[in-house]
């Protein structure tokens, strides 16, 4: 008893020596094998010639460990279970074409907009080889483009990108460069922001029905959370200083770090814009908890109704607040309706935020042969003037026609001003006022009435039954055509 | 078990013979249940510890699988352990439905306070000015006083022309390939051809941003070609992305969790301190190579890397090699990238093969070889832990252009690169642009056999100057640069030996070189030239220069 317990009745008895061996051997074979499932095995060091010798040495099987992957690339690499990307997939499978394939899918669920190609396509089609080739002496010179250029972007294309996005917002604030880091897109500048301001588990504050992009462009890389501040229908979407400041002490009791407000203005999915006052409030209340503020503003230019845009940049150069918080961001894929040109833009009034964001720019940069495209057109007032209002005036229409043709069907939208989408209350289709009902409605779009609509729980809406609908994609004539598929679908579940 | 049974009558016969016997009626049962407990439970206290000690046995067993488990494996719970002890996993926040809840929680209450506490030190009251996160800092401070910025930007600001401004600063520090064939490729490619590529349903919607399939089948021929079509690439293993530096990002994320870390033979590129640890959290372990082994990497000075990390508790996840060697030029051959193999299949890691300067490869002896022809007659297991990385803009000499691919046999890695390429995209009209590059195989022949034409050239009438003034380079094969041994001008035989000379040579001589310390070259003295932006006619005005710098020195001495 003293020496090995467990073995001692073993051992006395007669077949004990051998029993008592046994066992243990047992044990050991099986952690053994345990072990080695998980080990790679040595190789040997005699030297066969190689290719045969790998072969058969390790015929047995899976003897060597297979590489892994890190965990974090793990959720990563695994296929989405978001219904907008779901959404998203689908459409790429099956895409609607009005002469080709009529029972394709359309899609609802991207936000560009193609209302203005036929201006783009003129100016590119004039300007663009001579805006990539040209040079101060008006001669060709490859290394204007093709060397190595600082990555926070050319000093001629921050100066354009400032005068233009003053210009789309109504001339009211004024842009300075030099606070200014050009990004391959709205989706780097998300990720380079959240990097620059939360440690890796801190989290940022988000009104809720956000875009879906956001959990990717934050979440995969940087580690940081996203806290959900739910905001209602009846208040038409539209977050509040006391809801903030519930979802920030609930945060805080749980032991989260809150490091910023994030929030897109005029705000996506939902559409409408946020007013002065509101601003105001945001500002004041991230001041008192001193977090920051991240305002995207990548839909500024397409505000449609009569309401007016303010940006955070305006609220800021007031001179009542701090602005050293307060970091923007901006794209032309919405609004020049360049998706492809991956053009974006970090503007922060604090100091080191710009610095590392430049260096952080090795890894996202716009290269120089689209720089040089970008300053052209950016700095082209009459087209961009030209562009603008058509812009404007179109998504318009297009929303009239599309927001009519849903209330004729009974379904209404929330009320919204900018954006290339609106945020419809499908609740009257539900069969079940939850989160089922709405995935059920989502997948029938999706496969009896072929409609591609972002559902309101991949934003992350408490209320279920919204939908997001892009419209800025379609012609005149699809509307119509949607409009049937959704009261057909609505027949044939009632029947 | 079953076979125990003839066994258990036996014992349990010579047992009421041998036991001073209490335990009659415990016997049959505790008998049959349990044999090695039999003696146990039928002694006084025997209930008690016939319970405790397999309980304590199965927790020292279980104590010792957990260990080693932490280990070996990445996606388990011991992962989830050790995740949540570093200080900066980025798993703590990300749902695993194989964690119990509890394990989760635990992750993201002591993954909180670490990363809070260094906020708390700052000043919170409100109206106090904001903070940035804490990690951003060392990107802030990153290397700014290191010579390698510091030489960058007195470039920048005095370059030398060799009409406007001959006294400038010459540039032998950045590796871009400017002068030496891209004129041939504008030149010679009608403007319409590019402008038609650039059509504005094509560069203006939205499209994959890891790269058309079009752009990907493009890159993959000129990828065999720059490797001597020795190999054929499959266009869906590849993943473009925005530059070199953030391919080698993506695979650091997706290879090794934040702590981890990677093999980096040394003399290396000195772009791997910011691509592989800024935004990743992972750290690099250098592998000094000598000069005295021609700074080729040896297996066992890597074995020992590797042991020693281990020993730190630091896991390895993988080694870094570039093919042709950035700063040497060199060429690792093929009897090195098998026995590099075998090292990382024994340890069960990944190779990171960076071959950006794979079609620059302008020496007549080597022969290059690429990782991708080694693994290309492996089984899967030996593929799935290779991935390379292609540098388009490199090879093409436009580096304004951004592009780069990683080439992997892995699909995780595949899948979840191509999903994180959205945060470093290719543009569309920079798709375009390179589709109608490199698609006509017969432009990428002459552009490659052009380039590598230049670059000998070039490399030889560097060469042969330096050894005229005495200093040796080691054999460079490959890239656009020479490794040069200026052991013999630095007054002391150290780094600040080698940083007095570097300052010299930007000062007096005016030309700006990489010092081996930016290359994390244990051995103070060596200097990488890139020679790529010289034309013939620069030669000797570097060679002069470079005089000069030797005579200020041999004064001093």
């Amino acid at each position: 008893m003293r020496l090995i317990v467990p073995l001692r009745g073993v051992i006395q008895g007669r077949g004990g020596l051998f029993v008592g061996s046994l066992i243990p051997c047992c044990l050991f074979y099986f952690l053994q094998l345990y072990l080695k499932r998980r080990r790679p095995p040595p190789t040997d060091p005699t030297e066969l010639p190689r290719t045969s010798s790998r072969t058969n040495l390790f015929s047995r099987g899976n003897s060597i460990g297979r590489v892994r992957v890190s965990s974090r690339a793990v959720p990563v690499a695994k296929p989405s279970d978001s219904p907008y990307y779901i959404g998203l997939e689908r459409v790429k499978t099956d895409p609607y074409d009005r002469i080709k394939n009529t029972d394709g899918i359309i899609q609802l669920g991207l936000a560009e907009s193609t209302l203005c190609f036929d201006l783009l396509q003129r100016w590119m089609s004039e300007n663009l080889m001579e805006s990539m080739m040209q040079s101060d002496d008006g001669e060709f010179d490859i290394s204007s483009i093709a060397m190595y250029k600082p990555f926070e972007g050319l000093l001629e294309l921050r100066v354009a990108f400032a005068d233009f996005m003053s210009r789309i917002m109504g001339g009211n604030v004024s842009f300075d460069p030099s606070n200014m880091v050009i990004t391959a897109g709205g989706t780097p500048a998300i990720e380079v922001l959240a990097f620059c301001l939360a440690d890796h588990g801190n989290a940022f504050l988000i009104p809720t029905p956000y875009y879906p992009g956001f959990d990717r462009d934050i979440k995969f890389r940087t580690g940081v959370e996203l806290i959900p501040v739910h905001c209602r229908s009846s208040d038409n979407f539209t977050v509040t200083v006391s809801a903030l400041e519930q979802a920030l002490n609930q945060a805080r009791k749980r032991g989260s770090k809150v490091s910023g407000i994030l929030f897109s203005n005029p705000s996506n999915p939902v559409g409408n814009i946020l007013s002065r006052e509101t601003l105001q409030d945001i500002l004041r209340f991230a001041q008192e908890k001193n977090i920051h503020v991240i305002s995207d503003e990548i839909f500024a230019g397409s505000v449609y109704g009569d309401k007016e845009f303010v940006s955070m940049a305006e609220i800021a150069g007031s001179g009542e607040f701090d602005k050293s918080r307060v970091h923007i961001i901006y794209g032309l894929s919405k609004d020049l309706s360049i998706p492809g040109f991956r053009a974006g833009v970090i503007y922060s009034f604090h100091e080191d935020v710009v610095n590392a964001a430049k260096k952080l720019m090795r890894f996202s940069s716009v290269p120089v042969p689209v720089q040089r495209i970008l300053i052209s057109l950016l700095s082209d007032v009459r087209f961009i003037e030209e562009y603008m209002t058509a812009h404007r005036q179109r998504i318009r229409d297009k929303h009239i026609r599309f927001v009519e043709g849903l209330k004729q069907l009974g379904i209404p939208c929330a009320e919204s001003g900018g954006g290339l989408y609106c945020w419809v209350d499908m609740s009257s289709l539900l069969t079940s006022y939850s989160e089922k009902g709405e995935l059920e409605l989502f997948e029938k779009l999706l496969t009896v009435a072929k409609i591609n609509a972002t559902p309101g729980t991949a934003c992350y809406c408490i209320e279920p039954g919204w939908f997001r609908c892009c419209f800025t994609a379609l012609a005149d004539e699809d509307i119509p055509v949607i409009m049937e598929r959704i009261r057909q679908l609505r027949e044939s579940s009632r029947s | 078990m079953t076979r125990t049974e003839p066994n258990r009558s036996r014992s349990s016969n010579s047992d009421s013979e041998k036991n001073s016997g209490n335990g009659g009626g415990g016997r049959t049962t505790a008998m049959r249940v349990i044999v090695p407990l039999q003696g146990v439970v039928q002694g006084r206290g025997g209930l008690f510890l016939g319970s405790v000690i397999p309980c304590a046995f199965f927790y020292f067993l279980q104590f010792y699988l957990k260990r080693n488990r932490k280990n070996d494996e990445s996606d388990n719970s011991g992962e989830q352990n050790s995740s949540a002890s570093s200080s900066s996993s980025p798993n703590s926040g990300l749902p695993d439905p194989t964690r119990s809840q509890s394990a989760g929680h635990l992750t993201e209450l002591t993954g909180l306070p670490r990363s809070l506490s260094r906020i708390l030190l700052s000043p919170r009251n409100s109206g106090g000015a904001v903070s940035v996160s804490g990690r951003v800092n060392c990107v802030l401070k990153g290397g700014d006083s290191s010579p390698y910025y510091v030489g960058q930007k007195r470039v920048e600001e005095d370059p030398y022309d060799e009409l406007g401004n001959p006294d400038g600063v010459i540039q032998l520090g950045l590796s871009q390939n400017i002068k030496l064939s891209f004129d041939d490729w504008v030149l010679e490619n009608p403007k319409e051809a590019i402008s038609d590529g650039l059509s504005i349903s094509g560069i203006a919607s939205y499209e994959p941003s890891d790269g058309l399939l079009e752009l990907k089948m493009a890159v993959a021929g000129f990828m065999s070609e720059a490797t001597k079509n020795s190999v054929s690439f499959d266009p869906s293993q590849l993943v473009l992305t925005s530059g070199a530096s953030s391919a080698i990002e993506i695979l650091s994320f997706c290879l090794a969790d934040s702590g981890n870390a990677f093999l980096v033979p040394t003399p290396c590129s000195p772009g791997y301190d910011r691509d592989v640890k800024w935004r990743t959290g992972v750290d690099i372990i250098h592998v000094p190579c000598r000069s005295a082994d021609n700074f080729n990497m040896s297996m066992v000075v890597l074995d020992r890397a590797f042991y020693q990390a281990k020993k730190r508790g630091v896991r390895i996840r993988g080694i870094i090699i570039s093919n042709p060697s950035n700063p040497m030029g060199s060429l690792l051959s093929r009897e090195n990238l098998y026995a590099l193999l075998d090292f990382a299949r024994e340890r069960n890691i990944h190779i990171i093969s960076n071959e950006i300067f794979a079609g620059s490869v302008h020496g007549e002896e080597g022969e290059f070889v690429s990782m991708a022809e080694i693994v290309d007659t492996e089984e899967n297991i030996d593929r799935e832990r290779v991935h390379i990385v292609y540098d388009l803009s490199k090879d093409l000499s436009f580096p304004g252009l951004r592009s780069a691919a990683i080439y992997s046999f892995n699909e995780s890695v595949l899948s979840a690169s191509r999903k994180l390429t959205t945060l470093s995209p290719v543009s569309s009209p920079t798709q375009h642009l390179l589709i109608s590059a490199i698609s006509n195989p017969k432009n990428v022949q002459r552009l490659v056999k052009t380039n590598r034409q230049r670059l000998q050239s070039i490399y030889m009438e560097l060469v042969k100057g330096l050894k005229e003034l005495g200093i040796e380079c080691t054999k460079s094969n490959g890239g656009f640069y020479c490794w040069a041994d200026m052991r013999g001008l630095i007054s002391s035989y150290s780094e600040k030996g080698e940083i007095e000379l570097w300052n010299k040579l930007l000062n007096i001589g005016k030309i700006n070189v990489i010092p081996g310390s930016c290359c994390h070259c244990i051995e103070p003295g060596w200097f990488r030239i890139c020679f790529s932006n010289l034309s013939e006619k620069d030669v000797p005005v570097v060679m002069n220069r470079i005089r000069k710098v030797c005579q200020t020195c041999k004064s001093q001495n």
